[in-house]
């Protein structure tokens, strides 16, 4: 039994110029203690994917079909109130924007303690020192003076880490990162990957760790989802997918990745044309009408998912043609030198 | 490769070899859409027509606005001429006198909405009200638009010492009661209004020709917030600053860059501008301060018929559904022009 | 070359096209009821752009790096220094105007950057019309067509309003603009950014033909190390307004010298795993004081591990360590 388990979720937001598909048949695992990685540009479907975990979604998007299961308990169907059992407790989220996810009018005490009395059964002074206690988990300085102090005294890091430190106050079994580093500073976005990672190291929990960059990826993920206009193009291990791509997209998305280690000056090789409008989905590979590679079939239908090596799937008519992907999942092949 | 061998290729043999041949430019091409290229004043207008009740609102405006301005031309009756026969008539009731003309075959302009306590025709009265109370919200329409532009894009570009000033200009003048100050003007300007050669003031009375330039002084306060809150914001935006970087004059920033975007607003302003407008000049009038006898206005004629509400109640209810339609209407399509021309509904 | 000093008269060097000397621009903040307190955005830098050449500048949110670019192009009044542009001092309204033609802009957002109620030919035809370029309209249309494929826009496209186009191509009409008045240089700042990677990699090597083909220098402004270290020959770090170290792109990235420019590079993520795991990282203590109140002495000294008591006393000035390698710290 997974911790998580997604099957073929599609999710939609119904617009007034039609139904955008976000999130179009994505399937993954997530085990305890592991993190996830899932990558992908903008509108690929990733955020999605975590607000649709956590039926968060905003109108006019919902779950149109598919199966959501925690701990074997299906989570799609469930109503609000159920729900809210498991948001916060037993999975929590933290947002890119760190200022505009926390209240301004109330100090971070009260926001903390809040998350706190909202799951458990201590009382006011026990929520206290549990804030303060989670305060100074995540590295905060005199914790103490910290928890009447408001959201705007903070620096854009420190306030992250209170983001971290409500997200955790329950001890959640899954804790879902929507870009939490992406508004930060190189520096303050190393402090806090490396905070995300201690406290998943202490706690054992599972992290779903959603970005677009591939440093971060490769920094903490130990599995790795590549998404592209709401479509999976490649699953596997973090090693699997950085040195044996098995998709056009991944090959051209770490293609174009300028190489800090390089020497010379070698040209970038970019992905020609444009992101595809979600309104006009082609009815093939999302990705055939950038691909250079595309075959008349990749633009006529999508490539189901296969195996490509033992812990692998990816969903490209190339490695079907090339005769490199099975239906069975093969055995684990000793890693190469 | 002998291990991939082991694999079991999912693709059937069945499957044509041909469509694993490459796609060429011109299929990869035809799968991209472009959207038709549209103009945000036709995406707006666009919007604004799939917008049911504004539609309707529209055309009720319309509507009203043909029949108050057509109708008086050819009705046979005029809206000062009395008859003391045909007093508190109901709506499509004869005076003794017509009703013998009918007998003899003289065929009657019917009272459709009935006659008042002068027997003058209801139905135009209420209809020069109605003109009235249009001819109040266009007016005051424009006066926002002039004034209202002119000073917030002023304001607001400049920025500074001038925008300090002219804030606290419009805040003394937001501040000050409009009901009050048109008593005091018409009371005020009384003398000079009779003595008028000019026979439109004079037609209009003290009051009327009050009501109107307190519009204009008064009214055009919140185009002016507005206009200069957007070019305020509008002088944050990188476009303005590449502009800058170009070399351009200020002149031709505000040209080019902020009054194009400040279209919304001003459309959205002046359309909310004139059921407030209409809805103030009823008031005042219904409190005796509107237009003077014998020009009718939605206002006063719902005043007059108060005296005898219990036995003509259709004198109350003609002028009042007129104010209600009319004010309700404008609203709605207020509402409707909103939500086409906002930026931030837009995706 | 920033330690020269100020009170001998500056002589320009033929072999740079823009010389920065000792630039300073400050900001009044109100930070009470009638108090305003200087926000030092840049603080007495100097530096100079070969021609040809593209100078990277980096650093965290709030450095400066923004500033000194529109400072250059005098889009902000600067506090005090000098600019020199092809060996002419900026600072008269004749120098003003033709410096306005020569440096141009590409600014961080594709969205806000463009007009949205002017079609593409009209954007891309600002500089043109402000600065009278054309003799008829069928040149300006010739102008504004030529300009569009130097981008790789469809021409077809000009009536088009940019809302309708994706980031990408609103950052090609907004690079477009910038080379409508023929410009020898270019701040870039945060060109890239707001896009994606597979866009990004499309745009830098859009800029890089362009400086290629048309002789262009750029100023380039931006977070992300590796997009910098790619373009740039040369790459400046700033730190709350003081330039920290300057070098050449390899070099810094390879061999950084100064503790801030230590700790910046090994806190940038590499896409690759087993390099990522390997990777050292020296994570810095702290966040980056408000530039309201930058520590005396050093600004870097409250968060640097090798902090001495010099560090406290005095701001340490740039000077060269190795050949073509500046950096500002007492401990070198």
């Amino acid at each position: 039994m997974s911790l998580l388990e997604v099957q073929d979720l599609h999710t939609s937001f119904f617009t007034s110029a039609g139904e955008v598909k976000a999130v179009n048949g994505l399937s993954f695992r997530l085990e305890k203690g592991k993190v996830l990685g899932i990558v992908g540009e903008s509108g690929s479907g990733k955020s999605v994917t975590a607000y649709s975990v956590l039926q968060i979604l905003t109108h006019p998007g919902r779950i149109v079909s598919g199966s959501i299961r925690f701990r074997d308990e299906e989570l799609v169907g469930k109503s609000d109130a159920e729900m809210r059992e498991i948001r916060g407790n037993k999975i929590s989220i933290i947002f890119q924007d760190p200022m505009t996810s926390l209240n301004p009018t109330f100090t971070i005490g009260n926001q903390l303690e809040e998350a706190i009395l909202l799951h458990t059964n201590r009382n006011k002074k026990q929520a206290e020192e549990r804030a303060v206690e989670m305060l100074k988990l995540v590295g905060i300085s005199e914790p103490e003076k910290r928890i009447r102090q408001y959201a705007y005294e903070l620096s854009g890091g420190m306030r992250q880490r209170v983001m971290i430190a409500m997200a955790l106050a329950c001890e959640p079994d899954i804790l879902i990162a929507d870009e939490p580093t992406t508004a930060l500073d190189v520096t303050i976005q190393a402090q806090i990957l490396e905070l995300i990672l201690d406290l998943q190291k202490k706690m054992g929990m599972a992290v779903i760790m959603i970005t677009h960059d591939m440093g971060v990826i490769a920094q903490i993920c130990d599995e790795v989802i590549v998404m592209y206009a709401g479509s999976v193009c490649e699953r596997g291990t973090a090693d699997a997918i950085f040195y044996h791509p098995c998709h056009e997209y991944t090959k051209g998305l770490m293609r174009s990745i300028p190489d800090m280690n390089d020497d010379e000056k070698k040209k970038l090789i970019p992905i020609a044309g444009t992101p595809i409008d979600l309104l006009h989905m082609p009815p093939g590979c999302p990705f055939a009408p950038r691909c250079d590679r595309a075959m008349k079939i990749c633009l006529q239908e999508k490539a189901k998912e296969y195996w490509v090596g033992h812990n692998h799937l990816s969903a490209c008519w190339q490695n079907i043609r090339d005769g490199i992907c099975s239906t069975e999942r093969p055995e684990e092949e000793e890693e190469e030198a | 490769m002998s291990e991939k061998k082991k694999l079991k290729n999912p693709l059937s043999l069945q499957i044509d070899p041909d469509l694993f041949r490459e796609a060429t430019e011109e299929e990869k091409k035809q799968q991209v859409t472009m959207r038709e290229s549209i103009s945000f004043m036709r995406d707006a207008l666009r919007r604004l027509r799939k917008n049911k009740i504004a539609m309707i609102s529209l055309f009720v405006i319309i509507i009203i606005a043909l029949i108050a301005f057509i109708v008086p031309t050819f009705y046979p009756y005029t809206y000062t001429k009395q008859d003391v026969t045909a007093q508190n008539l109901g709506p499509f009731q004869y005076s003794a006198k017509e009703q013998m003309k009918i007998d003899k075959g003289i065929s009657v302009f019917p009272h459709i909405m009935g006659t008042d306590n002068l027997g003058r025709d209801y139905a135009i009265r209420v209809i020069y009200g109605t003109r009235i109370s249009l001819l109040v919200g266009i007016f005051s329409a424009l006066i926002v638009i002039i004034i209202g532009i002119f000073y917030g894009s002023i304001s607001g570009f400049f920025g500074g010492k001038v925008d300090m000033v002219m804030m606290r200009i419009v805040d003394i003048i937001y501040s000050l009661p409009d009901v009050l100050i048109v008593i005091l003007l018409s009371v005020a300007i009384k003398d000079w209004v009779s003595t008028s050669k000019s026979e439109l003031i004079a037609r209009l009375g003290a009051g009327m020709v009050s009501i109107f330039i307190v519009f204009g002084l008064l009214y055009w306060v919140s185009m002016a917030r507005q206009v200069r809150g957007q070019v305020l914001s509008i002088k944050q935006q990188e476009y303005v600053l590449a502009s800058r970087a170009i070399g351009a004059s200020p002149a031709r920033i505000i040209r080019k860059h902020m009054i194009p975007n400040c279209v919304s607003v001003i459309i959205i302003i002046a359309a909310m501008q004139i059921p407030s407008a209409i809805f103030t000049e009823s008031f005042l009038s219904f409190l005796g301060l509107g237009v003077s006898v014998p020009m009718p206005s939605l206002g006063s004629l719902a005043s007059e018929a108060r005296t005898a509400l219990r036995s003509y109640p259709y004198q109350l209810i003609f002028p009042a559904l007129a104010i209600f339609l009319i004010v309700l209407s404008f609203n709605l399509l207020g509402n409707g022009l909103r939500d086409a021309f906002d930026p931030k509904l837009r995706n | 070359m920033a330690t020269e000093s100020t009170a001998k008269a500056f002589t320009p060097d033929p072999e740079f096209l823009l010389q920065v000397r000792n630039l300073k621009e400050y900001f009044p903040i109100t930070t009470g009821f009638m108090k305003t307190t200087m926000l030092k955005a840049v603080d007495d830098v100097s530096f100079d752009i070969r021609k040809g050449e593209t100078l990277g500048l980096v650093g965290e949110s709030g450095c400066g790096k923004t500033t000194i670019g529109r400072t250059i192009l005098q889009l902000y009044k600067p506090t005090a220094g000098e600019i020199w542009f092809k060996g002419k001092k900026i600072d008269s309204k004749e120098s003003l105007r033709e410096f306005r033609r020569q440096a141009q802009m590409v600014f961080q957002d594709p969205y806000s950057s463009l007009n949205p109620r002017m079609t593409v030919a009209d954007i891309v035809a600002e500089p043109i019309d402000v600065h009278k370029m054309y003799t008829n309209k069928k040149d300006r249309e010739a102008r504004i067509h030529e300009l569009m494929n130097l981008v790789g826009l469809n021409t077809e496209h000009a009536t088009r309003y940019a809302h309708e186009f994706s980031g990408g191509q609103r950052q090609r009409i907004g690079i477009a603009r910038a080379l409508a008045s023929q410009p020898e240089f270019i701040v870039c700042d945060e060109p890239v950014s707001a896009l994606d990677v597979s866009i990004q990699a499309q745009v830098i090597n859009m800029l890089e033909d362009l400086q290629a083909r048309l002789g262009l220098t750029y100023l380039f402004i931006a977070h992300d190390i590796s997009v910098v270290k790619h373009i740039s020959n040369r790459i400046a770090v700033m730190y709350l307004g003081h330039m920290m170290e300057l070098a050449s792109a390899n070099e810094l990235t390879k061999h950084p010298v100064h503790p801030y420019t230590v700790s910046l590079m090994s806190a940038v993520p590499i896409p690759d795993p087993k390099v990522s795991r390997r990777q050292q990282r020296i994570v810095l203590k702290g966040d980056v004081p408000s530039p309201l109140k930058v520590p005396e002495g050093c600004p870097f000294r409250p968060r640097c591990e090798r902090a001495t008591e010099a560090c406290a006393k005095t701001c340490p000035a740039m000077r060269e360590v190795a050949p073509g390698h500046f950096a500002a710290c007492h401990n070198l």
